[in-house]
C-alpha cells in the first residue's frame, strides 16, 4: 500500500492539512512539560513503524505538493539553489544517498536500478523515469544536487570540510525558517552562526563543530528544532519577509486554531563518501493548532511549554506578538491533569 | 556515540607480497555486498586478534574509490615495531575472517585545488594510490613526486608510472636522486594544493620549505600517522572508572585503557584526529607527547594527553577516564 499524496498549497489559499494518520505521526518535539535548549543530538537510526523515523529519509503525504511549492520558489528565485564549482562531487554523493534511501523506504513509489555507472531512476509520484550516467553531469537535466533535491522533501545544505572547519558551499533551501543560503554561501561554520547570541560565549559552536567534523560514514546523527509559523507557509525566507512577516499580526482568538502552526525541523547530519563533505538535511513538518489539539496530551503539554517559555526564547522564535492569544486559547484545553512521559500521543 | 566507527565484517580475499618489505591485503565483505564508497586518502582500522591481545592499526585504503568490490591496504613490515605489521605479514592468510572499520578520511583532497601536487616518501605512497585514481577518473590535474630507498623498494612505482606516465616522478635514495623541493614549490601555478605523506622528517622538511616560500597553510596538507612508540611500562589510575592499570612496554596507553574494559572514542590511533583526547587530573612525572593534535602550549600545560601515541614516565598519573 502506497502513500496517498495530497493535493494542497503552502501559499495563497493555504489548503495544506494533515490527515488523521499524519497527525499521529507528527514529530512532536517536547518530551516533558517545559522546554529549554539542550544538546539533543542522537544517532540517526530507524525508529518505530508509523513514525517519521520509520525511514531515515522520510517521504509523506505532502511530498508532491512540497515539490510543486519548491518549483514555484525556484522559478521566482533561482538563487535558492546554489553549488560552488568544487561541490559537484558532493552533489553526486547526495544524489546517491537520496535515491538509495527513497527507493529503500518506498519501493512502490521509487525505483533505482544500477548497471555500473549507468543508472535508471523512476519516481512515480512525480512521473519521472530517467536513465543517466553517474558522474556525468551532461546526462541530467540539472546538476546532481538540484536534480535530486527537486525530488526530495526538506532543505539540504552541503558542507565542505577543510582546514578543520565546515563551509556552506552548496545547498537547496526553499523551506527555511528565516535564513538565506544566498547570504551564507561560502561562509564557514563560525561565520554563518555569528548572529546567534550567547551560544558563542558558551563555546557551544566550538563543541558542535568538533562533533560535526567527526561525523562518520554510516553513522548519521539527528536533532529536532522547533518554532512556530503563521499559516502553513514553507517558504519563510528573509527574501520573502514582506510576504510572511505581517502574517504574525493577523492572529485573533477566533483564528488561532487554523492559523498558528507548530513548525518542527528534523535535522540530520551525514558524512558523504566520495567528497568527504557533510550533508545537513533540514526537514520541516507543519501542524496547525486545530490538528495538534486532537491529541489531548499534546494540547496540555504545548500550553505549558508556551506559557512557561523564557521571554528571550519567545522573542528569538518570533512568538511575541501572538503568544498571549495562543496561550489563552490553549489554556482552555489544559485541565491540569498530568501528561505521560515521552513525545508520542496517548 | 560509541568508540570508533561502524564495523565491517570482511574476509581476506588475497594476500600478495609486493616486495621484500611490503605485502598487500585484499578484503571483501563476508555477505558478498559492496563495501562502502570512500574518498581518496581514507583509512580503515584493522582489528587483529593476536592471542589475548587485540591490535587496532590504521592503514590507508589504496584501491580506486570507484571500485568497492574490495578494499586493499599495503603493510610495510616493521621488524622493530610493536608487532602489528608482523602479525599482518605472518598470520593473515586468504580466507581469514577479520573486522575492519568503516573508512575515515583525515587526509582529504581539497577539491577547490586547480592542481594537486603530491609528495610521497616510502610507504607514504598508499593514500596517493587512491587519490590519483580518484582524480584521474575526474580528469583532475595532479603531479606525484615519489621518493624511495631503492628501485626494488619503490612500492607501486611501476604501476603508477604505467598508469600516469610523466605525471609521476621517481627519486631513488641509493642513486642520490633528490626532490628539488624549492624549485618545485616555486614553480607551481596559482591554486595548487600540496600534499605530503611519508616519514616525519620529510613532512617537516616539506612543510618548512612551503612556509618559507610563502605557501598559505590552508594549501599544505599532510598525513602524519605516528605509530605508537614502545617505552618503559607505567601505571595509570582511571578516575572515572575507578581502575588502576599498567601500560606495558609494547602497549599504547589507549590499548591498556581498552584492555581494562574502558572504551574511549578513537578514529586514527595515530595522534592526529583528536578523538581520544583525555584530561589529566593529577601527575607526578614527565609526559612523552608524540601526537600532532595538541598544541605545544597544551603539551607544556600537562593537562591533556593523547593516549593513542603518548606515554608517561614517573611516579603517578591520574586520568579522567
Amino acid at each position: 500500500m502506497g502513500i496517498t499524496f495530497r493535493n494542497e498549497t503552502f501559499r495563497n489559499d493555504f489548503t495544506f492539512r494533515n490527515s488523521p494518520e499524519h497527525i499521529r505521526r507528527f514529530p512532536f518535539p517536547f518530551h516533558e512539560d517545559s522546554y529549554m535548549y539542550a544538546v539533543n543530538i542522537e544517532p540517526h537510526v530507524v525508529g518505530p513503524k508509523g513514525s517519521v523515523l520509520e525511514n531515515l529519509i522520510d517521504v509523506d503525504e505532502h511530498y508532491v505538493a512540497e515539490m510543486q511549492d519548491r518549483a514555484l520558489v525556484l522559478a521566482e528565485d533561482p538563487l535558492r539553489c546554489q553549488s560552488l564549482p568544487h561541490m559537484t562531487l558532493a552533489g553526486w554523493d547526495l544524489l546517491e544517498l537520496l535515491m538509495e534511501q527513497q527507493a529503500l523506504g518506498y519501493p512502490e513509489h521509487f525505483t533505482l536500478t544500477r548497471d555500473g555507472d549507468r543508472w535508471r531512476w523512476i519516481n512515480r509520484p512525480l512521473g519521472i523515469d530517467d536513465t543517466f550516467t553517474f558522474g556525468d553531469v551532461s546526462t541530467l537535466p540539472y546538476g546532481p544536487m538540484e536534480y535530486i533535491t527537486r525530488q526530495s522533501q526538506g532543505d539540504f545544505c552541503i558542507l565542505d570540510q577543510r582546514d578543520g572547519n565546515l563551509w556552506m558551499d552548496a545547498g537547496m533551501v526553499t523551506t527555511q525558517a528565516d535564513w538565506s543560503l544566498d547570504f551564507d554561501i561560502g561562509m564557514n561554520f563560525f561565520e554563518w552562526h555569528a548572529p546567534v547570541p550567547l551560544a558563542h560565549e558558551k563555546g557551544i559552536f566550538v563543541r558542535a563543530l568538533k562533533f560535526l567534523t567527526n561525523i562518520q560514514q554510516g553513522k548519521p546523527a539527528r536533532r529536532l528544532n522547533w518554532t512556530m509559523t503563521i499559516n502553513p507557509r514553507l517558504d519563510t525566507s528573509p527574501e520573502n519577509y514582506h510576504k510572511w512577516g505581517p502574517d504574525r499580526t493577523t492572529v485573533t482568538p477566533e483564528n488561532v486554531g487554523d492559523k498558528v502552526h507548530l513548525r518542527v525541523e528534523l535535522q540530520s547530519f551525514w558524512r558523504l563518501p566520495r567528497s568527504n563533505g557533510i550533508v545537513f538535511p533540514i526537514r520541516c513538518y507543519l501542524i496547525k493548532m486545530d490538528e495538534l489539539v486532537t491529541q489531548p496530551k499534546w494540547a496540555r503539554r504545548l500550553h505549558r511549554v508556551i506559557r512557561d517559555l523564557p521571554e528571550e526564547l519567545a522573542t528569538y522564535k518570533g512568538l511575541k506578538r501572538y503568544r498571549a492569544t495562543l496561550v489563552e486559547w490553549l489554556s482552555k484545553l489544559d485541565d491540569g491533569s498530568p501528561t505521560s512521559p515521552g513525545f508520542g500521543p496517548d | 556515540m560509541s568508540t570508533g566507527t561502524t564495523k565491517l565484517d570482511v574476509v581476506v580475499s588475497d594476500v600478495i607480497p609486493v616486495n621484500e618489505l611490503v605485502t598487500r591485503f585484499h578484503f571483501r565483505r563476508r555477505d558478498g555486498q559492496l563495501l562502502p564508497t570512500f574518498s581518496g586518502g581514507a583509512h580503515v582500522v584493522v582489528e587483529m586478534r593476536d592471542g589475548e591481545r587485540t591490535r587496532l592499526n590504521p592503514y590507508s585504503l589504496m584501491g580506486s574509490p570507484l571500485d568497492t568490490r574490495e578494499y586493499t591496504i599495503s603493510v610495510r613490515r616493521d621488524d622493530v615495531g610493536r608487532g602489528g605489521s608482523l602479525f599482518m605479514h605472518r598470520n593473515v592468510r586468504p580466507g581469514m575472517e577479520m573486522v575492519i572499520s568503516y573508512p575515515v578520511n583525515l587526509f582529504s583532497l581539497d577539491l577547490r585545488a586547480r592542481k594537486h601536487l603530491m609528495l610521497a616518501g616510502g610507504i607514504g605512497i598508499t593514500p596517493f594510490m587512491a587519490q590519483t585514481a580518484q582524480l584521474a577518473a575526474e580528469g583532475g590535474n595532479f603531479e606525484l613526486h615519489y621518493t624511495c630507498r631503492t628501485a626494488s623498494l619503490g612500492t607501486y612505482a611501476d604501476v603508477l608510472r604505467e598508469r600516469y606516465d610523466r605525471r609521476v616522478r621517481l627519486y631513488h635514495d641509493d642513486r642520490d636522486e633528490r626532490i628539488e623541493l624549492d624549485r618545485l614549490l616555486s614553480s607551481q601555478p596559482l591554486g595548487t594544493h600540496l600534499y605530503v605523506c611519508g616519514p616525519s622528517g620529510m613532512i617537516g622538511w616539506v612543510r618548512d620549505r612551503a612556509a618559507a616560500l610563502g605557501w598559505p597553510t590552508e594549501t599544505v596538507h599532510f598525513e602524519h600517522f605516528a605509530a605508537p612508540q614502545p617505552g618503559a611500562p607505567f601505571d595509570v589510575t582511571l578516575a572515572v572508572s575507578g581502575k588502576t592499570i599498567r601500560v606495558g612496554e609494547q602497549q599504547s596507553l589507549l590499548e591498556a585503557i581498552e584492555a581494562a574494559g574502558v572504551d574511549p572514542p578513537y578514529l586514527c590511533r595515530g595522534g592526529v584526529c583528536g578523538q581520544c583526547e583525555t584530561n589529566v587530573i593529577a601527575h607526578d612525572g614527565k609526559f612523552i607527547h608524540n601526537d600532532h593534535w595538541l598544541s605545544e602550549e597544551e603539551h607544556r600545560s600537562c593537562k591533556k594527553i593523547m593516549p593513542c601515541v603518548s606515554r608517561f614516565e614517573g611516579r603517578s598519573l591520574v586520568l579522567e577516564r
